[in-house]
């Protein structure tokens, strides 16, 4: 090993087409979809749904195979010997999708959050019955249902209910999940699913808590609500009721068993989505701010403004500094993402490395974007460009998957070697 | 392929330079700050590491593995120890760095094999000059081109270990080109008017100096008719320094953390207020940023790469990066940071002067 930061050609290769995507499906609809919350992004939908299904059939077939061949097969050896770009290639798409339009890129119709779960903790049948209908068909999404209006960053507090019905052998979940993202698109449009966290014993805490896949069309799930957002309005945001919601046995990930005293594997599972999501929004939150960077330095360059790198700091307007700072505060941000996605590429345990980016990427976005709207002047704080937009847009990637506060709570632990009744 | 795992020899030297700040620097720091005087103990010592020789090219004798991304892991880590003896260290490299990447074959034969002695090799550059308003792209040292060669007149401030040298790489413009060069000048040609009194870095002895009316030969231009990359040479100097500002705050940083882990107030350790937690995190994760953005400009610099934007701004946020972080520290400490018998005011002291030490270091 050596320290190299070479992206693989393959990678900046897909980006240009992705590039292409977001200029031709996102960009111009930007306003648009803003304007207009609740509408959906069908020309960006129907672009990308043909790449993703045959992506998500790939992985698939794939499985299938190792079913069949009994589980270990050589091909398995072979694949984990060299190091993925998986995630890799997941941040520089996901950079650039949110460039082209965060919100939009929200609704990528595929299995998301969802799928890192089902990934994570499904066995290979669950995968192949739960994950068919992002490989064909019509567009279809997945969610995950976490949060409740009593549990935001204190997840363990939730209170969506799921008891066995011995008889009919089925999980019967009752309660109220919010800010789910694309779960009206998972619920209502398409055949969806949306991965919900319930508990099967309100007193035990985190061990209680497990993950169950509720399919779109179970009667008594319902979508109450369509939050109306300060940005990333194209994304669809909703709160769902449970109402003797009853889903097959084996729609629960991993094991029902409670086991007294200690975090289940299925909240452990919970946190393990986070090492893989939050740098996933850190990439976000870089697209967003590349954009808004971008668009300034065009919008100056335009007024004669030019950024001179290697001045003295004594010659620099404030102008110019602050541009600087905006370009070095995204490279930071970068950075940071970079090594904790090529550390989920290495297989090597992230927690700490993607909150310190998660806390960085969004702290940075928000600086960004709330400065680029500031500097443009009434340009900046005019609907008729982007950049007011990428400011409200920019704000959510400081706060879901976790807050910037939360994150620095763990980094914090991390760091100091804390558990959390040690640092509360 | 992306990886921020460096390779096992640097990983090894990384180590033998942890070790040499741990034993031969850090136990004494303290005393030679106090005294404004260097430790010569722990020069030797690290003299004896070859850090500069292996930069050096093979047909001299060197190791010819003049890596910026080599250089900025032991920077860091010899900043770490203490930046003042960093910085001593690696003072000869001012000097013996660009003569290697841009000395004509004879410069280079005549004025290498001095940094492959087993002695500290006595060279420095000036580059820096007094006053608020230095520009390194329009430097008020001149030098005049005559038909016996180039007069070289001006001032430059915190020369390091100027009175000891023999050799003197001074930058300066030239009067004709307007181009800023390197020109070869010896120790007695120039008058040292005082030993710089700084707030930090108070063990490495740095001078003013005064060129008045310097006449050198033309083979004292460094690069000769061709001259030298000056854009390369201050790429190469702001990435050095930001690796050093890394390791000052990791310093201070990790001193702060632990400090706060054993000090109890109010029944507990102050480690376990998020006031107190959530600045050490904030430390942790700026300097860990620095520091990838310094392992990216030094790995575009080894590419061949344009790397003049990325060293820029990466000096930037580091200085201002280390500002905040051993601000911070001195801050954990409370009144014990203010108290010099504990390390944190001098790693403040010392990580204020980031901004201003241009041409101090380099890769």
């Amino acid at each position: 090993m050596a320290i190299d930061f070479k992206i693989p050609e393959g990678i900046l290769q897909t980006r240009q087409m992705v590039q292409y995507i977001a200029e031709t499906t996102m960009r111009p609809f930007s306003r648009e979809l803003d304007e207009n919350e609740h509408q959906r992004p069908t020309a960006f939908v129907q672009a990308v749904w043909p790449i993703l299904s045959a992506q998500q059939a790939q992985a698939l077939a794939r499985i299938e195979r190792e079913l069949e061949s009994g589980g270990t097969t050589p091909v398995k050896e072979k694949t984990k010997e060299r190091i993925s770009t998986h995630y890799l290639s997941m941040m520089y798409l996901v950079e650039m999708l949110s460039w082209g339009d965060a919100g939009i890129y929200l609704c990528l119709p595929s299995a998301a959050l969802g799928g890192f779960a089902i990934e994570a903790v499904g066995t290979p049948e669950q995968k192949l019955r739960f994950l068919r209908r992002f490989a064909e068909g019509e567009p279809s999404w997945g969610a995950m249902a976490m949060t409740e209006p009593n549990a935001g960053s204190d997840t363990s507090a939730i209170q969506t209910t799921a008891v066995f019905d011995e008889e009919t052998q089925e999980w019967v979940l009752n309660g109220e999940k919010i800010f789910c993202t694309s779960g009206g698109l998972a619920l209502n449009e398409g055949d969806g699913l949306v991965m919900v966290w319930a508990t099967v014993d309100r007193n035990a805490g985190r061990s209680g808590m497990k993950l169950f896949v509720v399919e779109a069309g179970t009667p008594g799930v319902t979508v109450v609500k369509a939050e109306k957002k300060h940005g990333i309005r194209a994304s669809d945001t909703v709160a769902i009721s449970f109402n003797n919601a009853r889903i097959p046995a084996d729609n629960i990930l991993g094991s029902p068993e409670v086991k007294e005293g200690k975090s289940g594997k299925g909240f452990k599972g919970a946190m393990a989505t986070f090492d893989a999501s939050r740098p996933l929004v850190a990439a976000s939150a870089l697209g967003i701010g590349r954009a808004a960077v971008e668009f300034v330095k065009e919008k100056l360059a335009e007024e004669g403004i030019e950024i001179p790198y290697g001045a003295p700091y004594h010659k620099l307007t404030a102008v110019q500094r602050d541009v600087m700072e905006m370009e070095a505060q995204l490279k930071a941000a970068h950075l940071l993402t970079l090594r904790s996605i090529a550390m989920l590429d290495e297989k090597i345990s992230n927690p700490l490395e993607a909150s310190m980016a998660k806390v960085k990427a969004g702290k940075a976005i928000t600086w960004i974007t709330q400065k680029a709207v500031e500097l443009l002047g009434p340009l900046g704080y005019s609907r008729e460009v982007l950049v007011e937009k990428w400011m409200r847009d920019g704000k959510i990637n400081d706060i879901y998957e976790g807050t910037g506060q939360i994150n620095t709570l763990i980094v914090a632990r991390r760091i100091l070697d804390y558990t959390r009744t040690e640092l509360a | 392929m992306v990886s921020f795992t460096p390779t096992e020899d640097q990983q090894l030297l990384i180590e033998t330079i942890r070790r040499f700040a741990e034993n031969d620097v850090r136990p004494t720091a303290h005393e030679h700050d106090e005294a404004s005087e260097p430790n010569p103990d722990a020069l030797k010592v690290g003299w004896q590491m070859g850090l500069i020789p292996s930069a050096l090219p093979e047909e001299l004798g060197g190791f010819g593995e003049m890596s910026a991304v080599t250089g900025v892991l032991a920077l860091e880590e010899l900043a770490f120890g203490e930046l003042a003896t960093a910085m001593h260290l690696m003072t000869p490299a001012l000097f013996a760095y660009p003569v290697t990447l841009f000395g004509t074959a004879e410069q280079r034969e005549n004025l290498l094999p001095m940094f492959l002695e087993e002695d500290f090799a006595p060279a420095t550059a000036a580059l820096l000059e007094p006053g608020i308003s230095f520009d390194p792209y329009s430097l008020k040292t001149t030098a005049s081109p005559t038909e016996q060669g180039f007069v070289l007149n001006g001032i430059k401030a915190y020369v390091p270990l100027a009175d000891s040298a023999t050799h003197i790489l001074v930058y300066a413009r030239n009067t004709e080109t307007g181009n800023q060069e390197a020109f070869i000048v010896s120790r007695d040609q120039v008058e040292i008017e005082r030993r710089e009194m700084l707030m930090g870095i108070r063990a490495l002895p740095t001078y003013r100096l005064k060129l008045h009316d310097v006449t050198v030969a033309p083979d004292s231009r460094l690069g000769g008719a061709v001259g030298i990359n000056y854009q390369l040479i201050l790429d190469r100097s702001n990435v050095a320094l930001a690796a050093l500002a890394v390791g000052v705050a990791r310093a201070a940083y990790e001193y702060a953390k632990e400090y706060a882990k054993q000090r109890v107030q109010f029944g507990k350790p102050i480690a376990q207020n998020q006031a107190i937690a959530f600045m050490l995190a904030e430390m942790a994760i700026e300097v860990d940023a620095t520091r990838l953005m310094v392992w990216e400009a030094a790995w575009k610099l080894d590419q061949g790469e344009d790397a003049s934007k990325d060293a820029y701004l990466t000096r930037q946020y580091a200085n201002k990066m280390v500002l905040m972080v051993t601000d911070s520290g001195v801050q954990t400490l409370g009144g014990y940071g203010f108290i010099r018998e504990y390390p944190a005011e001098r790693w403040l002291r010392n990580g204020r002067g980031f901004p201003t030490f241009d041409g101090l270091a380099i890769v």
